[in-house]
């Protein structure tokens, strides 16, 4: 009998017509086993079980990433956010208040130009540009060659800005510890219901440019409750990294999200 | 459209198991809260099968219903978004299904 998926080697599947036929199992480690038939009467199409998840490839490698941050006490977030929700922004502020206490680097991901990139780099961190070309979405092992371009420092930072994007970059884990998804007070209160993977995958909700507020019909209260249907559990910043406000609670958060990095290190027993 | 990105994905994970044999038939199963579209799968599949293992190989896509199970009255309920809430009204639900997004199998054979 199989080990993995409990068929009988000698196998025992018949058919209606009263002949069997050899089938053969990939699981999804790559295992492959056969188990071999009787006496054909006549060809028949073969059927593999394959069971393997899509992603399976991109989780496989995100979670070397995730092993390659923990080893180095690294928190590594992924940024995501519709194209202009001010994602470029919130990290030059935060690379020019923070980069004295805690080194900051930065993946890039664009589909196309190194303009962001740059705009870190002049905010005072190292930063790694990825096109994506006409992708539109950083996957695992895009940022695994960034990572081993930008040689990130032990208990550093990694801020890992997605291609601005709702909807594609929820189903691609990069091996981050959390998403940040940023909305902008300027999008409307109903965001998390139009794109909810990217709501539902995130573990914070950064609200930009709270400094229109007075200029835009974006309900506060609303834009929670939207967001916590999707995900009870969200956490919610208000900032605005034009003015500033609010940019305390998200330099706290950081804080505490990169402290447990290193307890879970410390727990790990390194 | 990470369907195409999602489609690759598929074409090397059936290409690497038939390990050189041709595939007549592919067969997977999306859930309908899994953030993807059969259909733009279906759309891209011929055009990244060209020229691999599966090149003709025909695409079956199970649809999968979103079910999801409330953690107040225990019933077990159809869920057409990541965010339905239980008909008893609560909102602390667990999914069951709909986010499924696997290959099941593949066809091994002359495509034809």
């Amino acid at each position: 009998m199989c080990a993995i998926c409990g068929c009988s080697g000698e196998h025992d599947h018949h058919h209606d017509d009263g002949h069997d036929h050899e089938h053969e199992h990939v699981h999804a480690d790559g295992t492959r086993h056969s188990h071999d038939g009787h006496d054909h009467h006549h060809e028949h199409a073969r059927i593999v079980e394959l069971e393997t998840r899509i992603l399976a490839k991109n989780d496989a490698s995100a979670e070397r990433n995730r092993a390659w941050f923990a080893e180095r006490s690294i928190l590594a977030l992924n940024l995501v956010s519709a194209p202009g929700a001010g994602k470029t922004t919130l990290l030059e502020r935060t690379i020019r208040d923070l980069k004295d206490e805690l080194p900051i680097s930065v993946l890039e991901g664009d589909q196309a130009t190194a303009l962001d990139g740059d705009r870190i780099r002049a905010a005072g961190a190292p930063a790694v540009q990825i096109n994506t070309g006409t992708g539109c979405h950083l996957d695992a092992d895009m940022v695994a060659r960034g990572l081993a371009e930008l040689q990130p420092a032990p208990r550093s930072l990694v801020l890992i800005e997605n291609v601005g994007n709702l909807v594609c970059p929820a189903l691609f884990d990069l091996g981050e510890r959390a998403k940040a998804a940023i909305l902008s007070v300027t999008e409307g209160d109903d965001k998390p219901l139009k794109y909810p993977h990217m709501f539902a995958a995130a573990q914070l909700m950064i609200v930009n440019k709270i400094d229109l507020l007075a200029h835009v019909d974006f309900n506060v209260d609303r834009a929670v409750a939207h967001a916590r249907a999707v995900n009870p559990a969200i956490e919610v910043l208000w900032v605005s990294a034009r003015s500033g406000k609010g940019l305390a609670g998200w330099y706290e958060w950081l804080r505490r999200a990169a402290g447990r990095t290193r307890d879970d290190r410390i727990a790990a027993g390194a | 459209m990470h369907e195409l990105s999602i489609t690759r994905n598929i074409v090397a994970i059936v290409g690497e198991a038939a390990a050189g044999r041709r595939v007549s038939r592919v067969t997977l199963d999306i859930g309908r809260l899994s953030g993807v579209m059969a259909e733009a799968i279906e759309f891209c599949f011929p055009i990244v099968a060209e020229g691999t293992a599966l090149a003709g190989a025909a695409l079956a896509v199970n649809l999968i219903d979103g079910r999801a199970r409330c953690a107040e009255c225990h019933a077990e309920f159809f869920a057409d978004t990541l965010f339905t809430p239980c008909p008893c009204g609560s909102r602390h639900t667990t999914r069951l299904a709909g986010e499924e997004l696997s290959v099941k199998t593949m066809e091994l054979g002359e495509t034809g």
